[in-house]
């Protein structure tokens, strides 16, 4: 696949891979990759970002992704502010809207939102005027982390393209499956995706994926295997019977991951739940690059706050 | 006695089947005389030139938010909004606060339209005591104080008991029971129509079979009791061919669709980046839909339009997608709407676009008017077919400004609405 490579990002704002060209996703991650060297300095910073404010505006409890973004503002030297509410802003009793027209008063340059309900990023970045970086919003997106996962994949394969990457779990709820399924379409990997049938939403197929209800239909001869991780609270809800049943027939197990290439790269977007949607053999192997994801989540994050704020070339250390 | 005479207009009155260029003689409130050449030197005369004359539009389907929620909606504001987009009578469905579930509010709702002294408004009254799906409300005391349909609206009738016995009770009265079909157990917390754009969306969905299933339930009972079953705001392919068997038996079903459901698809949720004005309920339906309810509209099965104009406050709309009210406002845009698209691009006749929003809506629920028939009241809708005007929310005489329609550029608008002989709003003129 050959893609032109794009300058730089159209947008003011990260909603969703949805938007984004196979360019800018392309420039996103060569990007990456060099914030990647930053990270293995003795210094572990770089000026890009001084004088940058970024709120990170947390509605939904998140240890990681925060963390992930924190530690890339500071690597940017970007002074980080840190908004967190785990209730919904109805019942705090200021909207959302309120939320944030208050925190861009404070004159801000990049609000980065983390949301329970969907297209909450979207309606955000309608009206503001700060640059908005959906760090995941309901079941809809979580770019970040598609952008992570790929640039793994990319660092072990060297090329998306051609690859078979499968994704099993709760599918419906998850925004991790669907920012991958669509930014790994758009790179030109086959994408298949499994799970219980009654997780899986409908017109699934019509995102450029493959849809198998069997978790062995959908692994056999894959290059990659994402397991997402299932909400324990969702058994027993007529969704799935019960967690025991689900590792029986859903769950990344050894067997399992033999039915993949004997280089299958296992991929989970944490935080993992051992002995449910993977076996802890299999999330510990020689296989798992699942903590190489975590590392390489601050390299796109800082990408992506490197790129939304302008910036070109190779970011140069003071 | 006053008179008013309407001159060199386009009547077009589907209840004579007729279209032709005719004078109209309003003589107090009725319809006095129809000819191609009325002298009356006493009359106020009214230059119909350009203009169609039609029987004045009703719409069985709106929210006026009085009593409970002012602030979205009052019966003066939304009889303003009415008259505003060609109407001259709407019927207003109970879920105020409180519910119009007893004579008591029947009467208000009248008191208040009658104040207002706009469009007639026909109050609808509730089925069950406080919407609650349980006892009856006092269907025939409320009949009695001037309601012309029992709704649950807003909310199903869940309990097919309960449907059974008011459609057995309201025969009484020869008064239809109108159900929003809708299976909640299915619709599970949804908030768009399930489908490809709301997987891709994030957002929960509501099937389409949540309807379908409810409309096949409500045809099952029309058939077993003989009541009267009016759907409300169809949406649905399977929904539309369940009606259409029905019909086809002789079972007394009749059923509405709106603008929205017949003018947008689901990917305007899509398009507009979770903006909540096309957020309402039932949803935005797939094209697949969409087409199907556009056929039963040509092709006669729905038997009317209605707007389910559902006001909301602009703070409520603007939260999170999966927060804000359903609903949205379609009095001032219900006619163009729809007459841009049946009429400009699917060629209905003009003639039965106006049975659609007058001469049938009123054979559905037994009201008067619906024709210009000498001895009619005198409710006229007077439309500017060349007009091409743009919508503006702030121009709405609603309260309220939730519309998906903004800043749509629309050929076709009302351009003055009589009710009972008096000129109660007229487009002003540049």
């Amino acid at each position: 696949m050959n893609v032109a490579a794009a300058a730089r990002l159209r947008g003011k704002d990260l909603v969703g891979i949805d938007p984004l060209s196979a360019g800018e996703i392309q420039l996103i991650l060569d990007t990456s990759e060099q914030m990647r060297e930053i990270a293995e300095r003795p210094i572990k910073k770089v000026p890009a970002l001084r004088g940058k404010t970024v709120v990170n505006l947390f509605f939904e409890a998140s240890t990681r992704t925060r963390f992930s973004f924190e530690v890339a503002e500071k690597r940017l030297s970007a002074d980080s502010l840190n908004f967190a509410a785990t209730t919904s802003s109805v019942s705090k009793g200021e909207t959302l809207i309120d939320t944030a027209l208050n925190l861009e008063a404070m004159q801000p340059d990049f609000i980065v939102i983390r949301h329970a309900y969907a297209g909450a990023p979207h309606q955000l970045a309608r009206i503001l005027r700060s640059s908005v970086i959906n760090a995941g919003d309901g079941a809809h997106e979580h770019p970040t982390q598609a952008l992570l996962d790929a640039l793994t994949i990319r660092l072990k394969r060297g090329t998306l393209a051609g690859l078979t990457v499968a994704i099993v779990g709760d599918l419906q709820h998850s925004r991790v499956m669907r920012s991958n399924v669509l930014l790994l379409s758009r790179m030109g990997a086959t994408v298949r995706v499994a799970g219980p049938p009654s997780l899986i939403p409908i017109g699934m197929e019509k995102m450029g994926c493959e849809v198998h209800g069997r978790v062995e239909d959908a692994i056999a001869g894959a290059d990659v295997v994402m397991m997402l991780r299932i909400q324990l609270e969702r058994q027993g809800r007529m969704n799935f019977p019960t967690v025991r049943e689900y590792y029986d027939f859903f769950a990344l197990t050894p067997e399992r991951l033999k039915l993949a290439r004997k280089d299958c790269l296992v991929m989970h977007p944490g935080p993992m739940n051992r002995g449910v949607e993977i076996d802890s053999r299999v999330a510990d192997g020689p296989q798992s690059v699942i903590l190489e994801q975590v590392t390489n989540g601050v390299a796109v994050r800082m990408a992506v706050l490197y790129l939304l704020a302008g910036g070109h070339g190779e970011p140069t250390a003071d | 006695m006053s008179r008013l005479l309407i001159r060199h207009a386009r009547v077009v009155d589907p209840s004579q089947r007729l279209d032709a260029g005719l004078d109209v003689l309003i003589a107090d409130d009725k319809i006095a005389r129809l000819a191609e050449r009325i002298e009356d030197r006493d009359a106020g005369v009214l230059d119909g030139t350009g203009l169609v004359a039609a029987p004045g539009f009703i719409d069985l389907h709106v929210h006026l938010r009085e009593p409970g929620f002012e602030y979205k909606e009052t019966i003066a504001s939304g009889a303003a909004a009415a008259v505003a987009g060609g109407f001259a009578a709407v019927c207003c469905m109970p879920n105020t606060r409180p519910v119009n579930d007893n004579p008591a509010v029947t009467e208000f709702i009248r008191a208040r339209a009658s104040e207002a002294g706009l469009a007639r408004v026909y109050p609808v009254g509730a089925v069950s005591k406080n919407l609650e799906g349980g006892e009856l409300a006092e269907l025939g005391e409320m009949a009695r104080a001037g309601a012309v349909a029992f709704s649950d609206d807003g909310k199903p009738v869940h309990n097919a008991y309960l449907m059974r016995r008011v459609l057995e009770y309201a025969q009484l009265f020869r008064l239809s029971v109108v159900d929003h079909c809708e299976d909640r157990d299915l619709a599970a917390g949804g908030v768009m129509h399930e489908g490809a754009v709301a997987t891709r969306l994030g957002l929960r969905g509501i099937p389409a079979a949540a309807e379908e299933v409810m409309v096949a339930r409500d045809c099952g009972l029309a058939e077993l009791t003989g009541g009267r079953v009016h759907i409300a705001h169809l949406s649905t392919r399977r929904g539309l061919e369940h009606l259409r068997g029905a019909k086809a038996r002789g079972i007394a079903v009749t059923c509405e669709a709106t603008p929205h459901h017949l003018a947008l698809t689901d990917q305007a949720v899509a398009d507009s980046e979770y903006d909540t004005d096309t957020k309402m309920n039932p949803p935005l339906r797939s094209a697949e839909h969409v087409e199907a309810l556009l056929q039963g509209v040509l092709d006669g099965t729905v038997d009317c339009l209605a707007t389910d104009h559902a006001p909301h406050h602009a703070d409520e709309k603007a939260l999170e997608y999966d927060l804000a009210p359903f609903g949205v406002v379609g009095l001032e845009t219900a006619v163009p709407v729809t007459y841009d698209l049946l009429v400009r691009r699917h060629k209905l006749s003009l003639g039965r676009f106006v049975a659609l929003w007058s001469t049938n809506p009123a054979r559905v629920f037994g009201l008067p008017g619906g024709s210009l028939k000498v001895g009619a009241p005198a409710d006229v809708t007077l439309l500017d077919l060349e007009a091409r005007l743009t919508v503006n929310p702030d121009r709405f005489r609603s309260l309220s400004r939730n519309t998906p329609f903004a800043g749509q550029r629309l050929k076709g608008w009302p351009a003055a609405t009589l009710v009972g002989g008096k000129v109660v709003w007229r487009r002003e003129r540049k």
